[in-house]
């Protein structure tokens, strides 16, 4: 298993009390497998992501990745881990505006001090069909255009997982069916995990399992 | 309509309280206090100031005539509650025993002086001290030179016509003595109600009598208007304009140090204005874009921003009129101190001048952006990345162009100073992008070969290439003016006593007969110092280019007053250093021929004299005549005997010529100037020491003034650091929340933040520290005529400010950056 957790439980305080987000989650995904997280508006699909990625730290509960124990990791360890390993792509893409879509792009390559951050985020760029984007702005981009350019960055750094946070869900349906093909295609040319999160059954439907989560717990 | 305004209203209270709007009012609040702090407190001060100046008229008001004036103005003043004094002078001779005098018979009423104190001491030319009193019926007080001429000392008794009067002290110093280059008649000072006794005043008798009239400057205003309007025929008024060209041009000045301090927080509260409503307009975007989904119209988004503005300028105008006056009472309490007097109360004009102010500030800086959030397209609800098409650059910079002039020349009142710090703070500008974008080329350059932090920082300076040359202009702006203040402060205030030496001269000669000049100067040369006697020659200015002066036909109250009474003629081979030629060429340099006159600037102006004007003069009845070859600025504060014209060597040789002196005495000088009116019976001493001390205390009090005034600019500096650094801060909570999921540890995010901040604190520093010499240099130069030679800590002082402002507060605002959760971080967005 390259991702575990274990009795995973994630609360918040609020004025009515302690509210459990995420309920004593048990849950392993292999090297290389697709899973999808679905369930409702509220049922701690996106919170579970942040803390199988270590974005967050549970209330009680372990998760494992790369067997490595993120609970016992603090803040920057975990930072370093991510660096190594994983990759994100967002549901508002969240690029930063004020860097050129190649200079997004060779952003994880250079806070890990690779010298060939240049090179190698081309290449990945000119993977995702943009290579002639390279120095426009997000803000000069279109919206499908922005999440390849968010892919791109995902895989630049060829992590072990990719964590997907609705990553079509700002998309028409014609461009998230692309961005969509774009990830699995590299999902599976890279032979990376990828976790999941989406209210779409088909691209829910295009993943190896599906995970469904009800007020917290697996259902 | 109403709607709107409430909209806006209810949603500027709601931001008060969540804290979006703080940094915003509290910017316009500042700005609005600090500047009705330093309206109430310069207003007082001014009315010291004034009063102080009013010391030379012992009086804020005079009305004199060589009649008696009725008590008309008396009772009108008495029932405005000003404080009132009489006065009676006479020519007449004294005697005691054998000896005789002529003497000018000063006689006053209790109260004298309104402004200002008397002098005496025990013996001539003794140790003098302040008088409570005017003296007493029966008593007398005179001057050295009356009892060197009887050769008496104080405790005689003197007969003046029929009185007999006791000498029981010297008079020194009275503050209307004033001080002009003829011959004057020793004084008597006596009590007003000696008057009748004496017998002297009869009609035909040379008499000049005054009212003084001091107090409440609504009041004397009032007063004037009254007796403007009944002048009588012989009737003349005196008040603060006709006080000597010295006492005006320190006034001026400290109006301008003053000025320029205020205009500094001003400029900086502006800054931080700028800065808030920008992030203030930003946060507003996703409600503009709810309202306009739901079918709001621009029209009424407009309404509702408009109506914010009205209440954000509402709220901070109160707040910060109530704190400046708050923040002007302590201060004038300290300056109360200084000023040995109870200062007067500050006018309204201040606090409605703080409520325009928050009107202007935000207009000229807010209100571009707060009304561009109009436009946000309501797509905006679905796609986050949309936002408003940014207000245009002429509409932002132009507003804010307008507010900056229009402040300047409220603040200032001084075209030539605003516009030499309008001139110095667009090159500042200027440099400042250049630099900043020379920088942002050389980093691109050097990224590649640098550690991961360092090259983050690099590279974030250069991708951020707006917003980088956007907080070194601001960071820079902000310590150049502190640096500005603090030369403006100390460097410049040093030059400018350094300009009245403590070695001025503080006596006067005069009436120096030609047969005596060689003696008196070798004997002064022994015993006191050098004097340089200089002739003077009376004559009264008749004619220019042939046609005869019509007074009344000159447009300036000073030039119709000037050209009325006999001229003081001087000549020079050559210029002394306290004047310059600023048109045409002095005559050493052109071989001196005679028949040419330089005459001072303001003379000429005011006179309607011009290069190449041929003047004519009356010298008690002989005509002669001079062409103007070159006009000369004149620093009168330098307390050398100076003229409005002066003739080329020869020029003046066939008239009555006195010779006049300046020299500079110590209190042990004191029987030597006793030997030497002894000796030359006809000179006179005049004592100026008092004159030099106002000036003294005018400049300490405006110096103190700057610094209190300094306090609030430093608090508005703080303010825009504040403002700048809070105005990154969603960006930088967003992308540090962005690296630290992309792996990027703490330290690292930190690192970076704190090496693009020092640089930009470094740039910033150095670059403000050039502005501030420049700017200093030139205002030394152009606006108080100093020579001023640059301070090089000031390099280091900029480049450290730099470092610790910015580079401290960049660390604080990351620091907290990078503590909060990546992920909570990421949702907010």
């Amino acid at each position: 298993m390259v991702l575990e957790s274990s009795r995973l439980t994630r609360e918040v305080s609020s004025p009515e009390g302690n509210l459990t987000i995420v309920d004593g989650i048990d849950l392993g995904i292999a090297r290389g497998e697709s899973v999808a997280i679905v369930g409702a508006s509220g049922a701690g699909k996106s919170t579970l992501l942040a803390l199988l990625a270590g974005l967050d730290l549970p209330t009680s509960g372990q998760v494992t990745l790369d067997g490595q124990d993120l609970t016992r990791l603090d803040e920057d360890g975990r930072a370093a881990l991510r660096a190594q390993r994983v990759g994100f792509v967002f549901q508002s893409f969240h690029l930063i505006p004020s860097l050129t879509a190649l200079e997004n792009v060779m952003l994880p390559l250079e806070l890990a001090g690779d010298r060939q951050a240049r090179a190698a985020a081309l290449t990945v760029l000119e993977r995702v069909g943009l290579a002639e984007r390279a120095k426009h702005y997000p803000r000069q981009l279109s919206g499908g255009e922005r999440q390849r350019v968010a892919i791109a960055r995902a895989f630049v750094g060829r992590p072990l997982i990719l964590f997907a946070d609705e990553p079509t869900g700002n998309l028409d349906a014609t461009t998230g069916e692309r961005v969509a093909n774009l990830l699995f295609d590299l999902n599976a040319e890279h032979g990376t995990t990828l976790v999941l999160v989406t209210h779409d059954q088909v691209l829910a439907s295009r993943c190896d399992r599906t995970v469904r989560l009800d007020a917290g717990r697996l259902a | 309509m109403r709607g709107a305004v409430r909209q806006g209203f209810v949603s500027v209270i709601r931001d008060l309280r969540g804290g979006e709007l703080r940094v915003l009012v509290a910017a316009v609040t500042l700005a609005v206090a600090a500047m009705t702090a330093v309206g109430f407190f310069t207003d007082r001060v001014e009315q010291v100031v004034v009063m102080r100046s009013a010391e030379v008229l012992a009086a804020d008001l005079v009305v004199r005539s060589n009649r008696p004036i009725s008590d008309l103005y008396l009772r009108q003043a008495s029932a405005s509650g000003l404080q009132v004094a009489t006065g009676t002078s006479f020519p007449s001779v004294v005697v005691a025993g054998d000896s005789t005098a002529l003497v000018d018979v000063e006689a006053v009423s209790e109260n004298y002086p309104l402004r200002g104190q008397l002098r005496t001491s025990d013996k001539p030319f003794g140790q003098s001290v302040v008088a409570s009193s005017v003296p007493q019926p029966g008593e007398a007080w005179a001057d050295a030179k009356l009892l060197a001429r009887l050769g008496e000392s104080p405790g005689v008794t003197v007969a003046i016509g029929d009185a007999r009067l006791t000498v029981t002290r010297v008079l020194d110093y009275r503050p209307d003595q004033g001080f002009s280059f003829v011959d004057l008649a020793p004084t008597l000072l006596i009590n007003e109600r000696d008057v009748a006794a004496t017998g002297l005043i009869q009609p035909g008798s040379r008499v000049s009598y005054k009212q003084l009239f001091a107090g409440d400057r609504a009041a004397i205003t009032d007063l004037r208007a009254f007796v403007v309007s009944r002048l009588g025929v012989s009737e003349r008024i005196r008040d603060l304009s006709d006080a000597g060209p010295e006492i005006r041009n320190a006034l001026t000045r400290a109006q301008r140090f003053l000025g320029l301090a205020a205009l500094v927080g001003t400029l900086l509260a502006a800054v931080a204005v700028a800065m808030a409503a920008s992030r203030y307009a930003s946060r507003q975007i996703d409600t503009v874009a709810l309202m306009k989904s739901f079918g709001a119209q621009e029209s009424y988004v407009l309404k509702v921003s408009l109506a914010q503005l009205a209440t954000i300028a509402t709220a901070s105008a109160l707040a910060g009129v109530v704190l400046g006056y708050g923040a002007q009472a302590g201060l004038a309490m300290v300056l109360t101190d200084l000023a040995g007097s109870e200062l007067p109360a500050p006018g309204l004009r201040p606090a409605l001048g703080g409520a325009a102010l928050a009107v202007i500030v935000l207009s000229g800086f807010a209100l571009p952006s707060l009304v561009a959030v109009r436009r946000v397209p309501p797509l905006r609800v679905l796609r986050r990345d949309l936002s408003a098409p940014p207000p245009s650059a002429w509409t932002v910079y132009g507003a804010a162009a307008v507010s900056i002039v229009g402040l300047l020349f409220w603040q200032v009142g001084d075209a030539t100073l605003a516009g030499w710090l309008v001139l110095g703070l667009l090159v500042l500008l200027l440099v400042l992008a250049a630099s900043a974008a020379l920088l942002v080329t050389v980093a691109t350059r050097i990224r590649g070969s640098a550690g991961a932090a360092w090259r983050y920082a690099l590279a974030g300076l250069a991708r951020r290439r707006t917003s980088s040359v956007v907080q070194v202009v601001a960071f820079g702006l902000g310590i150049m003016v502190l640096l500005l203040l603090t030369l403006v402060r100390t460097d410049l205030l040093v030059e400018w006593r350094a300009a009245l030496p403590e070695d001025a001269p503080n006596r006067f000669l005069i009436n120096i007969q030609p047969d005596e000049v060689q003696q008196v100067t070798a004997f002064l040369e022994e015993r006191v110092g050098e004097a340089g006697l200089v002739p003077l020659v009376r004559a009264r200015l008749t004619q220019i280019n042939g046609r005869t002066l019509d007074i009344d036909s000159l447009a300036s109250e000073r030039g119709r007053r000037l050209a009325d009474r006999e001229a003081n003629l001087s000549s020079q081979l050559e210029l002394q250093e306290d004047n310059s030629v600023v048109q045409g060429a002095w005559w050493s340099d052109t071989g001196a021929a005679t028949g040419q006159v330089s005459v001072e600037v303001e003379f000429a102006r005011d006179l309607g004299i011009k290069l190449g004007d041929r003047l004519g003069f009356d010298v008690a009845g002989e005509q002669f005549a001079a062409e103007v070859t070159s006009l000369r600025t004149v620093q009168w504060d330098s307390f050398r005997p100076n003229f409005f014209m002066l003739f080329s060597p020869g020029t003046l040789d066939p008239y009555p010529t006195t010779h006049i002196g300046s020299i500079h005495v110590t209190p042990q000088n004191g029987p030597d100037l006793l030997e030497l009116i002894r000796k030359f019976p006809s000179v006179t001493v005049i004592d100026i020491d008092a004159i030099l001390g106002q000036i003294r205390r005018v400049m300490d009090q405006a110096a103190t003034a700057v610094q209190y005034v300094f306090l609030f600019s430093l608090a508005a500096g703080v303010l825009v650091l504040l403002a700048v650094v809070d105005a990154g801060r969603d960006e930088r909570l967003f992308e540090s929340a962005l690296l630290r999921s992309l792996g990027a540890r703490r330290s690292q995010v930190l690192r970076a933040a704190m090496i693009e901040f020092s640089l930009l604190g470094v740039l910033a520093g150095a670059l403000a520290a050039g502005g501030a010499l420049t700017t200093g240099t030139v205002i030394a130069d152009r606006v108080f005529q100093l020579d001023f030679d640059g301070n090089p800590w000031l390099w280091l002082a900029g480049i450290v400010a730099g470092l610790v402002l910015v580079g401290g507060s960049g660390f604080l605002a990351t620091r907290t950056v990078v503590t909060h959760s990546p992920v909570a971080v990421l949702r907010r967005f």
